[in-house]
């Protein structure tokens, strides 16, 4: 046999892999903290531009997203479930219910983005789901009414990409809750996605996703949660 | 030119066509059902891919000689989960649409066999230039399965490229029907499979 290889020595194992992992963690830990600013930057530009695309204020650049959301948003308030206020917010809200995630909304910490579109009142809503794959969430715009939709977006985290997907990609799938009735007479939430076949009340149901049926039903869900939430804040 | 040796041009080119990864050594075909449905998603895929293993090819060529035998496979995991988290940052810092659209898929990347194949049959016997160019080609090789895929998908399946309506009015006035099957990943097995077959008879000479 020839003479040992250095590289094949256990030592020689140990501290190479000792090093691989030192240096490997170090480098990871100084991308990621050297990075962070910029994604929380990009975080927090992303979810104005879902709140103004629920307003219908689509495809602007960063900067003009950015203008827009301070000229739109009077207000980022967080109200609890009975629609009392905890919280009243600034305008181009970016302090109070702007910071709030899914674990508040899930204890009853609402977020309310009191908008002003054109003169008109408008309130954004945010809510969150399961989809068929993990999270998936929306921004409603609702009318001053508290009872109809001025527009919607949704996004979600892994749905799959042209099925379940297209609740995002898909404008036009969006655009279809403008003008759908949230609440009947009584105020139970009677806004739902359903089949094309099972619609029976086009004022307040939507055309599920084609092939997406387990996603289309989270969002359903989603909403039916979302709103009987706020209901108390809207009808008031 | 000296610099683009033919040995450099043989790696480049092969895996473009009788060594393409998808199409002759079938690998990475769990990424390509699942990224292909629209032509987007594909694209970004591809050069995310491209990227990743251009360089762990590298940087595993560098290393080769200090490696040892016995944990080598953990050393390429390393370098390539390293590498896949690296640009799953960049892109969310500088390219955050995209990497929202990717989502779970850049880190799917890492579980990508094309890269270990790569890491372990080329990077860990040839030069950091020659791994480099051969991670590079393979990444596109992948990719260009990927794009046409994408594209012979969402045509059929939606009518349109990249989100614009290519199918005219006209034809859905008369009757044409898009292909819904096609959005699903069981076509896309299939339209690998139909391209793996007029590979095979048309460009694939096999000497054997």
């Amino acid at each position: 046999m020839s003479k040992k290889k250095l590289t094949d020595s256990n030592s020689y194992i140990i501290i190479y892999s000792c090093l691989m992992v030192v240096i490997v963690a170090f480098l990871l830990a100084f991308v990621s903290s050297s990075l962070k600013p910029a994604q929380d930057v990009n975080v927090a530009l992303d979810k104005k531009k879902q709140i103004l695309a629920a307003l219908n204020i689509r495809h602007l650049d960063n900067k003009q997203s950015a203008a827009k959301y301070n000229e739109v948003v009077e207000a980022d308030a967080i109200i609890n479930i009975d629609g009392n206020y905890i919280e009243k917010g600034t305008q181009g809200g970016e302090k109070a219910g702007f910071r709030l995630n899914s674990a508040d909304y899930k204890n009853g910490k609402l977020a309310v983005y009191e908008c002003n579109v054109g003169g008109e009142r408008k309130y954004v809503v945010p809510v969150f789901g399961q989809g068929l794959w993990g999270p998936i969430w929306g921004y409603i715009a609702v009318n001053a009414d508290g009872n109809t939709i001025y527009g919607a977006y949704f996004s979600h985290e892994g749905e799959t990409a042209g099925l379940g997907a297209e609740i995002k990609d898909s404008q036009t799938w969006q655009e279809q809750f403008a003008g759908k009735t949230i609440y009947d007479a009584v105020g139970k939430t009677i806004l739902k996605v359903l089949k094309k076949s099972e619609v029976r009340n086009p004022q307040s149901e939507v055309d599920a996703v084609t092939g997406a049926t387990l996603t289309s039903v989270g969002v359903s869900d989603m909403l039916q949660e979302g709103f009987s939430k706020y209901q108390k804040y809207l009808r008031k | 030119m000296a610099f683009f040796s033919n040995r450099i041009k043989e790696v480049f080119l092969s895996p473009l066509n009788i060594l393409n990864p998808v199409l002759v050594q079938v690998l990475g075909i769990c990424s390509a059902l699942a990224v292909t449905s629209q032509l987007k998603p594909a694209i970004v895929m591809g050069i995310a891919v491209t990227i990743i293993t251009a360089f762990s090819n590298l940087i595993i060529s560098v290393l080769r000689t200090t490696i040892p035998t016995r944990i080598r496979i953990v050393v390429q995991l390393v370098v390539v989960a390293a590498l896949v988290t690296i640009v799953s940052q960049v892109l969310k810092a500088f390219a955050y649409d995209v990497s929202v659209q990717l989502s779970v898929y850049v880190g799917l990347i890492i579980t990508n066999c094309i890269l270990m194949g790569r890491l372990e049959a080329f990077a860990m016997q040839n030069t950091p230039l020659q791994s480099f160019v051969d991670g590079a080609a393979n990444g596109l090789g992948y990719g260009m399965i990927l794009v046409i895929v994408g594209g012979i998908r969402e045509l059929l399946g939606r009518g349109t490229l990249l989100g614009y309506q290519i199918i005219p009015d006209v034809a859905y006035e008369h009757g044409y029907l898009n292909n819904g099957t096609m959005t699903m990943p069981a076509m896309a097995l299939i339209v690998i499979g139909i391209i793996i077959w007029v590979h095979r008879a048309y460009f694939y000479k096999n000497d054997k």
